[in-house]
């Protein structure tokens, strides 16, 4: 499943963040923040205490068991009187659920998290990024490892020379994306299509913002 | 347009670049010095383009000073700091003012250097800048648009003869030749039997390869390099010689080593020329040639004694 990954705020930058404003409502998210251990239960607990140490008010909190699904209006709905008393929402989710809830609601939001990635838990604890939505795959050219996604650099027509022993210049502990591709091919005897040049991608395939209108009527549905 | 450094290429002759960093600040004092004392020793000088991410005076500001004291440039590009746009406009900034050696390379990523938090852009990589070349010399642009005028580049790329794992570079060496590279630099070399296997690789390829030597200062810095720049590895022997050498000779000992290593490449015809690298001590540049017993014959003057 894809995942929004996240990091929270440092504490002193929140705090800044909601200066002047002393009744905070707090949101955490059951999905990816639980996950990545950012705004679940126990981190909205910990929020909690950290504010009522700084003599903050917390009117109320919530873990929205999926906050970028529209039936958050739903639950906001649940827990209007408290809501409505707080001077600003603390939102411990990723940044669609902060925009999400602000859609509901006309009370100051402020994430609690900086959102760094949309990507997969490849295992305990381990979350790497897989797709930068580019609108031109090309996965079936690079056995299913996206080098826009994985290659620090986003190149496509392979590595760079920074690459050494499988690890990326700019961490040891990242792997080089066309390592991987290569390795991948090879096995599959596919090297071919690694010597493929690959034009100048269109990086305003879909211009942002983002936005795409369906014929519904067209397409039969 | 003078096209020297092409015909230096297709020449036979034992082909000397090395080169030269821009300034942080523009002061170029010192730049212009180690212009004046190399453009007569080498038949081009690279100049260096935000090297290590580091932001610096741009390249092609020092190519063109290169150009006017009478040198010959390569001008070095990277992908990293420009799009298509900007890449382009500055390739019709060199032409227009005498710099047509291009050096097309990615670039080091962003944090490793010195504006650890700027934008990185590789909107084009280094294949797709050498396409994007051989595109505006047929009087396009990569746009498809009409230019008013012409240009015409020597146009050169990079080769890691020893990267780890090999193969993936191979591929995109052969992928840089089919876009258009007519010369490669290489990455530092420093076992000539390894360099060797990779020449006769090479050789099947209609390019020119100059085989990278840096100059190795002290045994500290060649075991350094070994352990961090990727694709160099300096042989133990070389290290402990170097290490072996009286204090404050080791210097003197890195001018020997290279030395003895052009004059080896040029004896025994295993590359088409070099690439003199002597980060921070262009100065010994000079002597490391007079050593090896290079002496270069740059076209344009041949022409003027004649």
């Amino acid at each position: 499943m894809i995942r929004s990954i996240t990091k929270q705020k440092p504490l002193e930058e929140i705090m800044g963040l909601l200066e002047g404003r002393e009744r905070i409502f707090l949101f955490g998210c059951g999905t990816c923040p639980t996950m990545t251990h950012t705004g679940g239960t126990a981190e909205v607990l910990a929020m909690k205490g950290e504010l009522q140490a700084r003599m903050k008010v917390v009117t109320g909190s919530l873990v929205i068991p999926v906050a970028c699904d529209n039936l958050t209006e739903e639950a906001l709905q649940q827990n209007l009187p408290a809501i409505r008393e707080s001077q600003a929402l603390l939102i411990m989710t990723c940044a669609f659920g902060v925009q999400t809830i602000s859609r509901f609601l006309d009370i100051p939001v402020i994430p609690a998290l900086d959102t760094l990635f949309i990507g997969k838990e490849m295992g305990p604890g381990l979350f790497q990024e897989v797709c930068l939505q580019c609108g031109e795959c090309i996965l079936g050219e690079t056995g299913g490892i996206c080098p826009v996604a994985s290659c620090h650099k986003g190149l496509v027509n392979g590595p760079c020379g920074g690459t050494n022993n499988g690890k990326c210049e700019v961490d040891r502990n990242k792997d080089c994306a066309w390592t991987l591709i290569y390795e991948r091919l090879q096995k599959q005897g596919r090297l071919a299509a690694m010597r493929k040049y690959q034009p100048e991608k269109n990086y305003q395939v879909e211009p942002k913002p983002g936005k795409t209108l369906l014929d519904l009527e067209r397409s039969g549905s | 347009m003078t096209q020297s450094f092409r015909k230096v290429l297709q020449s036979g002759a034992f082909v000397v670049t090395s080169e030269i960093g821009p300034p942080k600040g523009t002061d170029v004092t010192k730049m212009v010095h180690h212009i004046e004392i190399l453009k007569k020793k080498v038949h081009a000088l690279n100049v260096t383009d935000n090297q290590s991410s580091v932001m610096r005076y741009p390249s092609l500001g020092g190519a063109i000073l290169v150009k006017e004291r009478g040198g010959e440039a390569i001008l070095q590009m990277t992908c990293r700091d420009r799009n298509r746009l900007a890449l382009q406009a500055d390739l019709l900034l060199a032409y227009s003012r005498g710099v047509s050696n291009v050096l097309c390379l990615t670039g080091d990523a962003v944090p490793v250097g010195d504006h650890k938090t700027a934008k990185s852009v590789f909107d084009l990589d280094s294949t797709q800048l050498l396409r994007a070349i051989r595109t505006l010399e047929t009087g396009k642009d990569l746009g498809g648009n009409s230019l008013e005028g012409k240009v015409e580049f020597c146009a050169g790329a990079i080769v890691t003869p020893e990267a780890r794992p090999l193969e993936p570079q191979l591929i995109k060496f052969e992928k840089k030749v089919e876009c258009g590279a007519e010369f490669f630099q290489t990455q530092a070399v420093y076992d000539l039997d390894k360099f060797r296997s990779f020449m006769d690789y090479a050789r099947k390829f209609p390019v020119k390869i100059l085989a990278g030597i840096v100059l190795l200062t002290s045994a500290k810095m060649a075991k350094y390099m070994t352990e961090n720049v990727p694709g160099i590895f300096v042989p133990q022997l070389l290290i402990t010689e170097l290490a072996n050498a009286p204090k404050g000779q080791a210097l003197q000992k890195g001018i020997e080593i290279a030395a003895r290593m052009i004059r080896a490449i040029k004896e025994e015809k295993i590359s088409d020329g070099v690439h003199l690298m002597a980060i921070g001590r262009e100065e010994v540049v000079p002597a490391i040639l007079q050593a090896a017993g290079v002496q270069v014959e740059r076209p344009e003057e041949k022409e003027a004694e004649t």
